[in-house]
């Protein structure tokens, strides 16, 4: 699955938090870690670099660092893809004073761009915190098979015990509009029928998935696509939301947010956006 | 088969649809008149336009309960229109207007078809407020000269108002008999306006107020005609002028102003009053209807339009929904949309009937109604009911009004909603926040164990109100809802208010809706959108506060006499009373002056039946039995003349067996007959044949007691108590 993970070191001050994440992750996934810092190697910035992989409180690792000039977004994804990378990680931004994380410029284009899956941390932590509990989407979608598989061998990993599927059913399919009794009862009853479908869907899906030990619960929503489920996964306090990458992102896509769109703007929790 | 039992009941529920239509057509006859009147139409305007209301949106309608006719609120616009379209003109004028008539009718179909009919919750509440405050004051300034018998005042809003206190010497100077007469009925209309709810006999009441006003100026005229040498004092200048031929003389709309700007201003005012009130009464009414039924907004905004439709093309008013007449209707146990037709049938027999009598009508008698109702839109009591929201929602209502008043209807409510914004940017101190947010989703809904779980994100406000309305309508109101606003920065007032009307409907129909995540907000007199100011005071205040009247003393030694423990206000909410078939047309307000043992509580309850003109508030005392054993659902009255008239409306009289004597005096009805026939022992029926009759209904609660319409004295409140004893004993 997942055997060599990039992470961007930009010498911020964020960066010994990010480091040790990468670090603790690899080590769970039994993945190798590379580091890539665009700009000049000095010697300052490789001591301080090491300094930190000698505190870090993962002692086996092996990491590789990249020293390379150029945009950052061209540089990370070139070595991505050479060192056929399988999972990019990347910090969020916090709004000042507001609890609220979004994904910033370099980042997002990275998200978008990437071939590999991402991994988007809003509070990268220097000690380790607990995984309790996994969102992830059962959209009605191809890669959904490949996103169910991967979450379970994720909390599999990090011995998480908790794993939430949750089917975004839009608002059009129902094809009922609430204007009176009548018709709400209608929905009500069209609402039940759509939810035992897609609730019979995934669990078709989860027959070759190795769920043992994992508190499995579906749950259907009926709202926007995309959107809810960021939405549900903040209000569970989930601490990962893993996602579908989307299909294709055009400029339309990107003035007319959906889907993942709705996630960067307003990171829910930490994002695994698997390809 | 479900169907043939459908048109049975229909069919059984016919005749007190028949009557409550009757009784609505009452009051809707001189509303009627006067509405149109004040909008500057010939009187028989407003009445074609409640005769197609009452048709067309009955048969085509999705609402239950409402009846529709022409409104208040497009008095104003209705008026503006055809004064400046007329330009002077105000029979060409009106003709103008009627075509603005019809194809505002077009749009409102237009808009119900793009289910567009929820177009009232775009605007913050406490500005419809202020425009509907406008409207009455705007009501109020011109009908007010017409009341003391002056028809030619002239000027804006803030002029006729300035001229009030002439118009009052004009009319004391006045050596014009004519005149002066027709200033006394107007004064006398306007007394037996404001006194008429203060006066609870039912016989006096079955007949409404306005119909009470016509019924004596037509009854003042064939004195003079018949009995008093002198002929009669008011000239027919003053006098209501129907066309000879009623039901012939249609007037025809004018299309040909059509592309002027004057022209599509007046459309737009039209429609956005109209389906602003139209949605409002809908809401209000709803909430009355005892069968808990919801409306299909939309539906009915369609019918409403196309009844607008052919009203306009037949020389009639804008078919909006009224409140006040509907409010008549439910009270009058009117239960599905037959009620509307029925009105508009008798409506048509009155014109047909009656059109000599009705020509007897002076003006000033019908500005006095809609004086009353111009005041009653722009009550100070509304203006307080607004400030104790916060004083940010009063500077809404106030420049709202102000602007609309000064200005145009149009003007007024886009100064409002700027204003709203305005004040929310200053609350939050940021802009961010809604040009951020304003057009991402921020609801979400979700089913979880049973329960519905909405989480609102960001903002929350008149803006982007809908989006939670659209989640909110999709639970059924007898399931468990929480709204979650913990993640949410900002809710507003008119937020709040509908989340308050959304709480009362899950009441009323046995769900659970609770708002949760407002704890830590800056609320109460800080912040202005705290809904907790508005929930009524049901539960015991810091009792030390305020000192007891000689009222509340009295009952306090009452209860010390009898061993009785008295409450000033009930510790928790009450629950029980609004059970009560007597309680499911009328809202109860507060609840006090408790006086109990184990098993009786004797009360005072305010409670209020109706809406606007129609709106009654009435205190009475009544008595709660606790009864252990199930009682079947009954009302027992004294046999009278309403009795009969139920009787005739196809309600049933159950008689108990072998007491002839009983089934004669007394009135019982209830849908389980032999339960009702097993409850009633012989013991019971000799215990009520031998004592002072009350009104008593049963539930499988217990009973409840009724003596007056109002509060009791404290002989009378000993002599319930006695009652109340004695009658647990027998049961």
């Amino acid at each position: 699955m997942i055997k060599k993970i990039l992470i961007g070191i930009a010498f911020s001050p964020n960066l010994k938090a990010n480091l040790f994440e990468a670090l603790r992750l690899g080590n769970m996934f039994g993945a190798e870690v590379i580091g890539v810092h665009v700009g000049d190697k000095t010697e300052k910035k490789e001591k301080e670099l090491q300094g930190l992989l000698n505190e870090s409180p993962v002692k086996d690792h092996t990491f590789k660092t990249f020293w390379q000039k150029g945009e950052p977004v061209d540089v990370i994804l070139n070595i991505a893809n050479e060192q056929a990378v399988d999972l990019l990680i990347l910090g969020a931004i916090q709004k000042e004073n507001l609890f609220k994380y979004y994904v910033g410029s370099i980042a997002r284009k990275l998200t978008r761009k990437a071939k590999c899956s991402v991994l988007l941390l809003i509070k990268p932590s220097t000690d380790r915190i607990q995984c309790n509990h996994i969102v992830v989407n059962g959209l009605k979608d191809e890669k959904t098979q490949e996103t169910l598989k991967t979450a379970f061998k994720v909390s599999q990993d990090l011995g998480c015990k908790r794993v939430t599927i949750v089917e975004e059913i839009s608002q059009t399919e129902l094809k009922v509009k609430v204007s009176d009794d009548a018709t709400l009862r209608k929905s009500t009853i069209a609402k039940e029928r759509l939810k035992t479908r897609e609730d019979l869907r995934v669990n078709h899906l989860l027959k070759d998935i190795d769920t043992t030990d994992i508190i499995v619960k579906t749950q259907s929503i009926f709202g926007q696509r995309g959107y809810s489920i960021g939405h549900y996964a903040k209000v569970k306090r989930a601490d990962l939301l893993v996602m579908n990458a989307p299909s294709k992102m055009g400029i339309l896509d990107r003035i007319f947010p959906h889907d993942i769109e709705h996630i960067l703007a307003e990171l829910p929790t930490d994002v695994l956006i698997v390809k | 088969m479900e169907k043939k039992n459908l048109f049975k009941a229909f069919l059984g529920k016919l005749p007190q649809n028949i009557f409550a239509g009757f009784v609505v057509s009452l009051i809707a006859l001189p509303l009627g008149f006067g509405l149109a009147l004040a909008s500057g139409a010939p009187p028989i305007s407003g009445v074609i336009a409640a005769i197609v209301g009452g048709t067309v949106v009955a048969i085509l309608g999705g609402s239950n309960v409402t009846i529709t006719g022409p409104g208040n609120g497009l008095v104003v616009v209705v008026l503006a229109a055809i004064t400046t379209l007329g330009a002077g003109d105000m029979q060409q004028g009106y003709l103008y207007t009627l075509a603005a008539i019809v194809i505002s009718g077009i749009i409102m179909v237009i808009l119900g078809f793009l289910r567009l009919g929820s177009l009232g919750d775009f605007f913050p509440s406490s500005a419809i407020q202020g425009m509907l405050a406008a409207i009455g004051i705007g009501i109020f300034a011109k009908q007010i000269h017409v009341m003391f018998g002056n028809n030619s005042a002239k000027g804006s809003i803030v002029e006729l108002i300035g001229q009030v206190p002439n118009g009052i010497i004009d009319l004391v100077n006045t050596d014009n008999q004519s005149v002066l007469f027709a200033g006394i009925v107007g004064i006398v209309s306007l007394l037996i306006m404001v006194f008429y709810s203060k006066i609870r006999n039912k016989y006096f009441q079955l007949i409404p107020a306005p119909m009470w006003i016509v019924v004596l100026s037509v009854g003042m005229y064939y004195y003079y005609d018949m009995f008093s040498a002198s002929n009669y004092p008011i000239d027919k200048s003053l006098l209501i002028n129907l066309p000879d031929d009623v039901l012939s003389n249609f007037a025809f709309p004018d299309f040909s102003k059509a592309y002027q700007w004057d022209f599509i201003n007046a459309v737009i005012a039209i429609t956005l009053i109209a389906s602003i009130e139209s949605l409002l009464s809908i809401k209000a009414v709803d909430k009355l209807d005892p069968l808990k039924r919801r409306s299909n907004v939309n539906k009915d905004i369609r019918a409403l339009g196309l009844a607008t439709v052919i009203s306009g093309f037949l020389g009639g008013l804008n078919v909006v929904t009224v409140i006040a007449r509907s409010s008549v209707n439910v009270n009058q146990k009117g239960s599905n949309r037959s009620a509307n037709f029925f009105h508009a049938i008798f409506l048509v027999l009155f014109i047909l009937l009656f059109a000599t009598e009705l020509r007897k009508i002076p003006l000033s008698a019908l500005a006095a109604i809609l004086v009353y109702t111009g005041f009653k839109l722009a009550s100070p009591e509304n203006i307080r009911k607004v400030f104790k929201i916060g004083k940010e929602q009063l500077i809404i209502f106030l420049v709202t009004l102000l602007t609309t008043i000064t200005t145009s209807l149009i003007t007024g409510i886009l100064v409002g909603i700027l204003v709203t914004f305005i004040i929310h940017l200053v609350i939050n101190k940021s802009i961010t926040l809604f040009t951020r947010n304003i057009f991402k989703p921020n609801v979400l809904m979700f089913k979880e164990d049973g329960k519905y779980y909405v989480s609102v994100k960001n903002f929350s406000s008149f803006l982007n109100y809908t989006k939670l309305k659209a989640k909110l309508d999709q639970i059924p109101e007898n399931e468990d809802a929480i709204i979650d606003f913990s993640m949410c920065d900002f809710i507003d007032h008119s937020v709040m208010e509908n989340l308050n009307n959304y709480a009362e409907g899950f009441k009323r129909k046995g769900g659970h809706f609770e708002v949760i995540g407002l704890d830590g907000y800056k609320t109460g007199s800080e912040h202005p959108f705290a809904l907790r100011k508005n929930i009524p005071l049901q539960t015991e205040e810091s009792e030390s506060k305020n000192n007891l009247t000689k009222r509340q003393k009295s009952i306090q030694s009452i209860g010390n006499d009898l061993g009785w423990n008295y409450k000033r206000l009930p510790k928790v909410p009450v629950t029980i009373i609004p059970h009560f078939g007597y309680f499911k047309t009328r809202q109860i307000n507060k609840i006090s002056n408790l006086l109990s043992n184990e098993s009786c509580t004797l009360f005072d309850v305010e409670f209020s039946e109706g809406e606007l003109i129609a709106k009654q508030v009435v205190k009475a005392t009544m008595m709660f039995i606790n009864i252990d054993k199930n009682v079947p659902e009954f009302t027992l009255d004294k046999e009278g003349i309403f009795e009969y008239i139920y009787h005739f409306a196809g309600f049933k009289d159950i008689n108990i067996d072998n007491h002839p004597d009983f089934s004669k005096r007394f009135y019982l009805s209830g849908k389980e007959a032999t339960e009702i026939k097993q409850f009633f022992s012989d013991e019971l029926v000799l215990f009520f044949e031998s004592n002072k009759y009350y009104h008593i209904e049963g539930n499988e609660k217990g009973l409840l007691i009724i003596g007056r319409e109002r509060l009791a004295g404290i002989k009378e409140i000993k002599s319930l108590a006695d009652f109340g004893i004695r009658l647990k004993k027998v049961v």
